[in-house]
């Protein structure tokens, strides 16, 4: 082995932010629950689409085609694709410390809050580009099913469309930074799953048992909720409107977020 | 070089390193020694910050481990043998590490080929035997080829070739100027390997000494007598307070003096030695000497020659 004792490079922390940032994108890239997830997240969103395209004129009167919001059921994989993006954020951080990976990463990068912010970039980018592939193809599937001159049909320069398409891929994004930082806190993929989930459906469930004036004055503020939003054509009466919408959602994502940062400088390995 | 000032870490209720200080000097192997739970891993832990002291200090070549950028050109550890991911392959696993601190890939193909992992360097790390998970992690170790390591109990696992392999690598790596931190329960295998000892019990500091003057320190190993007067020399032994610990004709093995007093009562008494060989402690009398009253797990003193009658 070469005995080099020669001095280290010296290193700013630009080369070094783009090091960890190589090194985040290949452990993602390494890891097969990652392509799974991905792959769920795409297939999920076109198989539902698809299918709703192909029954659903055939079930519907002229009425219910003109007034239902078509670009939300051609979006309505996303009830699936959720569970697995959110699992991908979740993984993303949990499987270094179930494997005990955690610790060779942490003796490469002490830099703690540097580290977890390059993981964040490169699971925020690998879950845009991902849910923007999917939520466009469902879109599009959804559209290619119907037949022409089917009141149902849209297109992506109609209003609120290209909006509701990109946001559902949004949504998806910050379910997977919502996932991410559960499971920074709770360092424990089964913990954060159970915590993600329960935060998503749990008050939403919950909230369908308070007084209809209850329902529309705090449960749209629920994340759920409040996410859906920004993939809603036609909002009903008590929703926020979408950007409001989707800004509610991410202050619980940005609340994870800041908790695994705050923790993980603190707490020991 | 490690140095370690003081260093203090609490879990709850347990105190698991107890104002601990030590140096790690370059140049040589030190072999890092002390009852399970006395606080070795945890004492590794707080080397590298990934846990931080209550109190105290440690740092790795003059400075605290996490205020160097690029840490693995500073120092390499391997401190727990299955510290990946299991479905990424070797190389891909060693990537990971050497892009965090600008590594080549060149150097991580080198690295597979000093620990001998080429051949499985593309398969799956969580197929990987102990054996090769300790050759996968002490390659993650040299990645930057760091003048310090730090390997807990790394010949784990290890076939016989393997234990002699890291033994002479880390004699060689000691040789060229590195500093080596080494633990291992294999007495042995460190006598072999180690230059200078640290020994904690309990959290604390027990003893921090080069080798040879370890053992010399110690009441010396049992001395072996050859006369032909044993049962009297024997006798003489005995009321001097020493411990015969085997009469076996002409030979007698004797504990709790030393050569000098055995010759010296010989020539008092008139009796005729043929024989007489000072013992030397071996390294695993002197660590259980040392460390007998620190150790938290401990089998109950058991007699055999009881249950078998």
């Amino acid at each position: 082995m070469p005995a080099t004792t020669t001095a280290p490079p010296r290193a700013g922390l630009a080369p070094l932010f783009a090091g960890v940032l190589r090194s985040e994108a290949r452990k993602l890239a390494t890891d097969r629950s990652t392509t799974w997830a991905l792959l769920a997240v795409v297939a999920f969103n076109v198989i539902t689409a698809a299918l709703l395209g192909a029954l659903l004129p055939g079930h519907l009167s002229a009425h219910q085609k003109a007034t239902i919001d078509s670009v939300r059921i051609s979006l309505g994989g996303l009830h699936l694709s959720q569970v697995a993006i959110g699992l991908l954020g979740v993984l993303a951080v949990t499987g270094e410390y179930g494997s005990g990976m955690i610790r060779a990463t942490l003796a490469a990068v002490p830099q703690r809050r540097l580290l977890l912010t390059a993981k964040a970039l490169v699971l925020t980018a690998t879950a845009a580009v991902t849910s923007i592939a999917a939520c466009l193809a469902a879109y599009l599937a959804f559209q290619s099913f119907l037949p022409a001159g089917d009141a149902m049909r849209t297109t992506l320069a109609g209003p609120g469309v290209l909006r509701a398409v990109t946001g559902a891929a949004l949504y998806l994004t910050v379910l997977a930074l919502l996932g991410f930082g559960l499971g920074t806190v709770l360092r424990s993929g089964a913990g954060a799953v159970a915590v993600l989930f329960g935060v998503l459906f749990v008050p939403t469930l919950l909230a369908a048992l308070l007084p209809s004036s209850w329902q529309d004055t705090v449960g749209r503020y629920l994340p759920m909720n409040a996410g859906d939003t920004i993939y809603t054509v036609r909002p009903e009466a008590h929703m926020l409107a979408p950007w409001t919408g989707f800004g509610v959602f991410c202050l619980y994502a940005a609340a994870a977020l800041t908790a695994g940062f705050a923790l993980i400088g603190r707490r020991d390995a | 070089m490690i140095e370690a000032h003081g260093l203090t870490k609490r879990y709850g209720a347990t105190v698991a390193v107890d104002d601990l200080s030590f140096i790690v000097p370059p140049g040589q192997v030190t072999g890092f020694l002390g009852p399970n739970g006395a606080g070795k891993s945890t004492t590794m832990r707080l080397i590298l910050g990934l846990d931080a002291p209550d109190s105290g200090s440690v740092t790795v070549g003059g400075r605290p481990y996490a205020a160097w950028r690029r840490p693995l050109f500073q120092a390499g550890a391997l401190l727990e043998a299955k510290a990946f991911h299991g479905g990424r392959t070797a190389r891909n696993h060693l990537l990971c590490l050497a892009d965090s601190n600008g590594i080549s890939r060149t150097r991580v193909d080198d690295v597979l080929d000093l620990v001998g992992l080429s051949g499985a360097a593309r398969r799956r790390a969580g197929g990987f035997s102990l054996g090769m998970s300790q050759r996968l992690g002490l390659a993650a170790a040299l990645l930057g080829d760091p003048p310090v390591l730090m390997l807990d109990e790394p010949v784990n696992g290890l076939d016989p070739e393997g234990v002699v392999w890291i033994r002479t690598l880390l004699r060689t790596l000691a040789a060229e100027g590195r500093t080596i931190l080494l633990s291992s329960h294999l007495m042995s295998e460190m006598a072999m390997t180690a230059d200078r000892l640290v020994i904690i019990g309990r959290g604390r500091l027990i003893t921090q000494a080069p080798m040879a003057d370890f053992l010399a320190a110690g009441s010396g190993g049992p001395a072996t007598v050859r006369s032909p007067q044993a049962a009297e020399l024997a006798a003489r032994l005995a009321a001097r307070g020493a411990t015969i610990t085997r009469h076996d004709g002409d030979t007698l093995i004797v504990t709790g003096t030393t050569p000098e007093e055995i010759g010296e009562l010989a020539r008092a008494d008139g009796l005729t030695l043929t024989g007489l060989t000072a013992g030397q402690a071996t390294l695993e009398d002197r660590y259980m000497e040392l460390t007998r009253d620190s150790a938290d797990y401990r089998a109950a003193p058991g007699e055999p020659a009881a249950t078998r009658k």
